[in-house]
This record gives structure tokens, C-alpha cells and sequence, in this order.
């Protein structure tokens, strides 16, 4: 029977699509708003998993998030390295910087300050250029994507008005190697360019050393955002953590705790988890409609015939398998083209713009179960129908 | 063609020394409660041998319908004793009733109820996929059985591209295929000519009707009843007579 269940399910195009349309919907959208909420979610601590070299972040109690800078006296790296257990503390800042662009307006960048003579803390991967490149005087590492957008330089030949400023539509081109950059009236010359995880905010990431950052930095008193500490080999991490703590009185989380901590802070202080949970919940619930719907109209025409086999012999138990297998498939499918238009949006969009998207195998599952609910609930009111289908209604003109 | 000058004939009687296929002993069914209630049955005796093919006969409401869905145990009597071959469903739990169904019972609809996403073929062939067997098997021997009903030709066709009368003759071959021993049909010639009426019932009466096979037809249309061996009328839930064809002058076939 199963052969005939499903030429009774792809038999009518128009019904077929209907219910297919639904399920590939819902799919598409609940698929596609958890992986832009997974991708955004990711940029909050993208800094945290891009810094791996440290085991352990310290910082100033009062933190809450990565970008939650409460900045510390530099004598506090000496007392984090007197900790027995560490192997090495490294000082790093991070902060926001205004750069001043060519045609005159300013860009909020990223600035992150490591570690002058280890350079512990730097980007993963360089794209052009050397970390090392960092210890030529006013040298700074620029992100490729920041260096190709926000921080991309007036195209040769710009008119410039009184006051040298360049017109803001002028084109713009991406920054080289050997481009200047004014952060904070101070020159800096651009020696590489790196890849890193795009910023909650997607400013422009611009890496140099600690003593040069502190330059760029406006006049404080403390300007430590953060120590980066690796414990000694065999050493418990996370009784180091507790051990920094309670000798310097300083925060101290593993990377891991402390990318929890952010994206924590952003799941409770901000809408974003709601908005994407009503947009998961909305593609859902439409989704369960459109296919409940249709496939419980699909059933009700069906049902002269649903009551034949059932006369001819046919039990509620095979109508049951019939329909279910139906509902399946149709969820199967759905799911399938779903979750590969949301992807092939994911790669075509995220790839060429801001978009934070990325999809996790935990996503496919949850899709997965989220659309087998939608073909539970879509077919429930069809079972129950033909379960108290009285066979007699074939004899009903 | 009217009947209302016909005399009633005794109640004739099935022929003598064949076996039952059918016996029904006051049976009732009503449908509804309180002032809703409606009596379709008010004690049906009816006897139909192998090898008979019974009409049931009557103005709408009276309750043949309802006698032929007892009789083919797709809906519950309220009291008296019903058997199909010796065999009574209400001693049967609802899944051997369902499968007595499929194996003893062929069933004939007036609206045809084909599967209008299956070819002629693999309509015939659903009643043998109910019992199991395989779709390549059964669709070769729904070629088959509608070779015997004419349609040989027609085996890929869709219901949508066969007249009334090749649709009645996919639903009698499907009626067929799995040999049941009685075949119950409903109106079988009212959505059809009077010419395609005659050929589907000549059609029933030579490959249905065999010895070990009973026919009961419920139907409106005079022009067939020359088909009957008996003629049961019916009228208000009660069997008033039964009678031979030619006690009404009915159309001969």
C-alpha cells in the first residue's frame, strides 16, 4: 500500500506543492533564523575563540561581556605573574579608537594592543604581510574585510574641497600595504592584513602592539583591558582561575567560560534572542498551518477513497501507515529543500556581505525535529479523521 | 417501466437445495437518539443463496443501503442475526471483520471510487495490495482481470480518461480480482446509460455470478431488474416482498 499512499499524495500536483510548500517554509525559516542567531550570537565572543593561545582571561571583576572594558592598572599583569602556575602573562588592549578616513569623516575601529615583545594575542591568520611586522615603528595589522570596507581609501584622482576633505560617495578602493591610518591625530601605517572573526558590531579589527595602543588610546590612568595568562603544563586551569582570583582579587575565566559569559550576557540583556525566537516560532506556527492545512484538505478529499480501502479491507492500522508514510514523505522532502535553500542562501549571502550566518549539525536536528512536529500535527487531525471514518460512507451518493 | 400493477408474487423462495450465502433473522438498526432517532431496520428476514444475484428494491430512505452495509459487515446491526456464508460479524473483533472483508467481500460503488491517481490497472489491483501482495504481481493480474471485463486495452489509463461505463468495469474487475465469494453493489447502473446499464449488468450476472458466489445489488433502475434472480422490496426499514422478475415486469434482460 505503501505505492499507493504515495500516488495518492503526488497525484494532485496542486496539493502536493501546497503541503510541500508549507513544510519547505517552515524549514527554510526556522533553519535560516537560527543560524543568523547562531552566527550573531558566535560574533559576540568571535575575539575570545580568535585569541587561542591563552588558556585563561583575567580581568577586572566588574566584566560582563568581552567588549565590557573596565580597564586595570598595568601593575596588575605583575600580580597575575606572581601566581604560582603560570606559565606566562601577556597584556592586552582593547578599545575603541575613532580612524580618521582620507575624505574626512571618522571610523570607530577595534584597536587591540599585544604583547610588544612576544606578540601573544595576535590574529590567527595573516592574510598579507607578517605579524612580526608589527615591531616596525607605527605599524598596525588591519582585518581584510575591515581593510576592503569601511576602512577602504578614496579611489586615485578624488577632487578635495577646502579643507582637503574627499566627497563621501567618491569610489573607494581597499587599503595596501603601506597605507596610513590617522587613529587619534597619530599616524599608523598599515604592515598586513589578517582574517578575523567579523565583530558583533562589524567594526574594522586593527592590531598593534600594547606600548602603541596605549598611544592611540585617549590619556587614562589605567589602560589594561585584559591579561591573557597560560598556565604551566599539567596545571588544573580552572583551579588556576581560582587561584588568580583569589590572590589578586581579579576576574579569571578559561576561554571558554568567559565566551559563555558573553554570549550569556548577550541572551539576557538584549532582544535578540526573543526577535529570532518569534521569527523561529512565526516560520513554525505558519508553517504548521500552511501544511496542517493543506494536508488535512488533501485527506478530506481523499476520504471516499480512504473509506473504499477501508471497505475493501484496508485497517485503520495500514490507513494510519498510509497516512503517516504520506506526511513523511512530503516532511522529508520539505525538510531536504528547506534546509538547502537556507543554506545556499547562507553560503551565497554570508560570503559576500555582513550577514552573520552559520549553520551547526545541532541546527539540521533541530530543523529536523521542529519539521517532524509540523507532519505529526499536519497529519494528527487526518489520522483521527480516518480512524473514525465509518467504512459506510462509500455507499453515501 | 412500473411495477405498481405488478401482483405480488408469493414470497418467493431461494432455490431450493442451494446453500446459503446469506441469512438474515430480524435484523434492526437505527441511526440517531432521542428525537433524532431514525429506525432504518425493522426486522429484516432475508435469505440469499450461492449462485443468486438478489436486488434490493425501494423508495430512498427505506433502507437498503443500510441492509447491504450489514450485510457486508462495513456497519453494526442493533439486534437480530446476520451471516455471510455461515459467518456472523458481529462474533468477530473489528480487525477480523476487516479482514474477513478483504477476503470474502468484492464491493461495487455507485460513484465507482476509483483512485483517480492510479491507472485502470492499479486500481484493479488495490484489493490484492490490501492482502499483501506485491505491487508488481497484483497490477500483472489487475492486467489481467480487466482483459476479462473488456478493457484489456485500457490497463494505463487514468479513471478521468474512461467513460462512466469503462470506470463501472474497472470497479467490477477490482470488485473481482481477489475472488470474493460475495459481491455487494450499490446503484451500479444509476450514473450510467441505459444502453452501458445493460452491458454491466450482462457483465456481472456472467463473470460475478458463479455457483459458489453471491450478488447483492441495491438499485433504483426498473431497467436492470430483469437481471435478478430475486427482487426484494423494500419500504420503510421492512423487506414487503420478495418476488421473481417476471412477477414484475420488469425489463427482461
Amino acid at each position: 500500500m505503501t505505492f499507493v499512499a504515495l500516488r495518492m499524495l503526488t497525484g494532485d500536483r496542486a496539493k502536493f506543492l501546497g503541503i510541500l510548500f508549507g513544510i519547505t517554509f517552515a524549514s527554510l525559516l526556522i533553519t535560516q533564523q537560527v543560524s543568523i542567531f547562531i552566527g550573531l550570537m558566535t560574533r559576540t565572543f568571535g575575539f575570545v575563540t580568535d585569541t587561542a593561545q591563552p588558556d585563561i582571561w583575567v580581568m577586572d571583576p566588574k566584566v560582563q561581556f568581552i567588549d565590557d572594558i573596565k580597564p586595570m592598572q598595568d601593575t596588575q599583569l605583575l600580580r597575575v605573574r606572581g601566581v604560582a602556575g603560570v606559565q606566562w602573562a601577556m597584556p592586552l588592549y582593547k578599545g575603541l579608537i575613532q580612524a580618521r578616513m582620507e575624505n574626512g569623516t571618522f571610523q570607530n575601529c577595534n584597536v587591540i594592543g599585544i604583547d610588544d615583545a612576544t606578540l601573544i594575542g595576535g590574529p590567527a591568520t595573516m592574510v598579507q604581510g607578517r605579524l612580526e611586522d608589527l615591531r616596525a615603528s607605527d605599524s598596525v595589522i588591519v582585518d581584510i574585510v575591515g581593510a576592503r570596507t569601511r576602512l577602504a581609501k578614496p579611489a586615485p584622482g578624488a577632487p578635495r574641497d577646502e579643507e582637503g576633505n574627499i566627497p563621501a560617495d567618491w569610489p573607494r578602493i581597499p587599503l595596501e600595504v603601506g597605507d596610513t591610518l590617522e587613529l587619534n591625530d597619530r599616524r599608523a601605517v598599515v604592515v598586513g592584513f589578517c582574517e578575523v572573526s567579523r565583530t558583533f558590531q562589524s567594526q574594522p579589527v586593527i592590531y598593534t602592539t600594547y606600548g602603541r595602543a596605549t598611544q592611540y588610546a585617549p590619556r587614562q590612568r589605567k589602560l589594561l583591558s585584559y591579561v591573557l595568562v597560560k598556565a604551566e603544563p599539567g596545571r588544573d586551569v580552572q583551579n588556576l582561575c581560582r587561584a588568580i582570583t583569589e590572590q589578586t582579587g581579579l576576574a579569571a575565566y578559561t576561554g571558554w567560560d568567559f565566551s559563555r559569559k558573553t554570549y550569556m550576557y548577550f541572551m539576557k540583556y538584549t532582544g535578540i534572542p526573543i526577535n529570532f525566537g518569534i521569527a523561529v516560532a512565526l516560520g513554525f506556527l505558519v508553517g504548521t498551518a500552511i501544511a496542517g492545512q493543506t494536508f488535512y484538505n488533501f485527506t478530506l478529499d481523499n476520504l471516499r477513497h480512504f473509506g473504499a480501502l477501508k471497505a475493501m479491507g484496508a485497517g485503520n492500522g495500514r490507513l494510519l501507515g498510509m497516512i503517516v508514510l504520506q506526511s513523511l514523505v512530503v516532511g522529508a522532502l520539505g525538510y531536504g529543500l528547506g534546509v538547502g535553500a537556507a543554506t545556499l542562501f547562507g553560503v551565497t549571502a554570508a560570503r559576500n556581505s555582513e550577514l552573520a550566518f552559520r549553520l551547526l549539525p545541532h541546527t539540521l536536528v533541530g530543523t529536523g525535529v521542529a519539521v517532524l512536529l509540523i507532519c505529526v500535527l499536519a497529519s494528527l487531525l487526518s489520522i483521527v479523521k480516518v480512524i473514525r471514518l465509518e467504512p459506510a460512507i462509500v455507499f453515501k451518493s | 417501466m412500473s411495477t405498481a400493477a405488478a401482483q405480488p408474487a408469493p414470497s418467493a423462495l431461494p432455490p431450493a437445495g442451494a446453500p446459503i450465502a446469506i441469512r438474515c433473522r430480524g435484523v434492526t438498526k437505527h441511526y440517531g437518539s432521542g428525537d433524532a432517532r431514525v429506525v432504518a431496520l425493522r426486522g429484516i428476514d432475508l435469505d440469499v443463496a450461492c449462485g443468486e444475484l438478489m436486488m434490493l428494491v425501494g423508495p430512498s430512505g427505506c433502507g437498503k443501503t443500510t441492509l447491504i452495509s450489514v450485510i457486508a459487515g462495513i456497519l453494526d446491526r442493533d439486534a437480530g442475526e446476520c451471516t455471510v456464508f455461515g459467518d456472523d460479524f458481529a462474533a468477530m473483533s473489528g480487525r477480523a471483520r476487516t479482514r474477513y472483508r478483504g477476503r470474502n467481500i468484492g464491493f461495487v460503488f455507485q460513484a465507482f471510487n476509483l483512485i483517480p491517481t492510479l491507472t485502470a490497472a492499479e486500481n484493479v489491483a488495490v484489493p490484492l495490495m490490501i492482502l499483501g501482495e506485491g505491487r508488481a504481481a497484483a497490477v500483472a493480474k489487475g492486467r489481467d482481470m480487466l482483459a476479462r471485463v473488456g478493457l484489456g486495452d485500457r490497463a494505463r489509463s487514468l479513471p478521468s480518461q474512461l467513460s462512466g461505463g469503462q470506470q463501472q468495469r474497472v470497479a467490477i474487475a477490482r470488485a473481482l480480482i481477489h475472488g470474493p465469494r460475495l459481491i455487494v453493489c450499490d446503484e451500479p447502473t444509476s450514473a450510467l446509460d441505459h444502453e452501458t446499464g445493460h452491458v454491466i449488468m450482462r457483465m456481472l450476472k456472467n463473470v460475478a455470478l458463479q455457483q459458489d458466489r453471491a450478488l447483492v445489488i441495491v438499485t433504483h433502475d426498473a431497467r436492470i431488474f430483469g437481471f435478478a434472480d430475486r427482487i426484494a422490496r423494500m419500504d420503510d426499514g421492512r423487506v414487503e416482498r420478495i418476488e421473481r422478475p417476471s412477477a414484475t415486469g420488469a425489463e427482461s434482460a
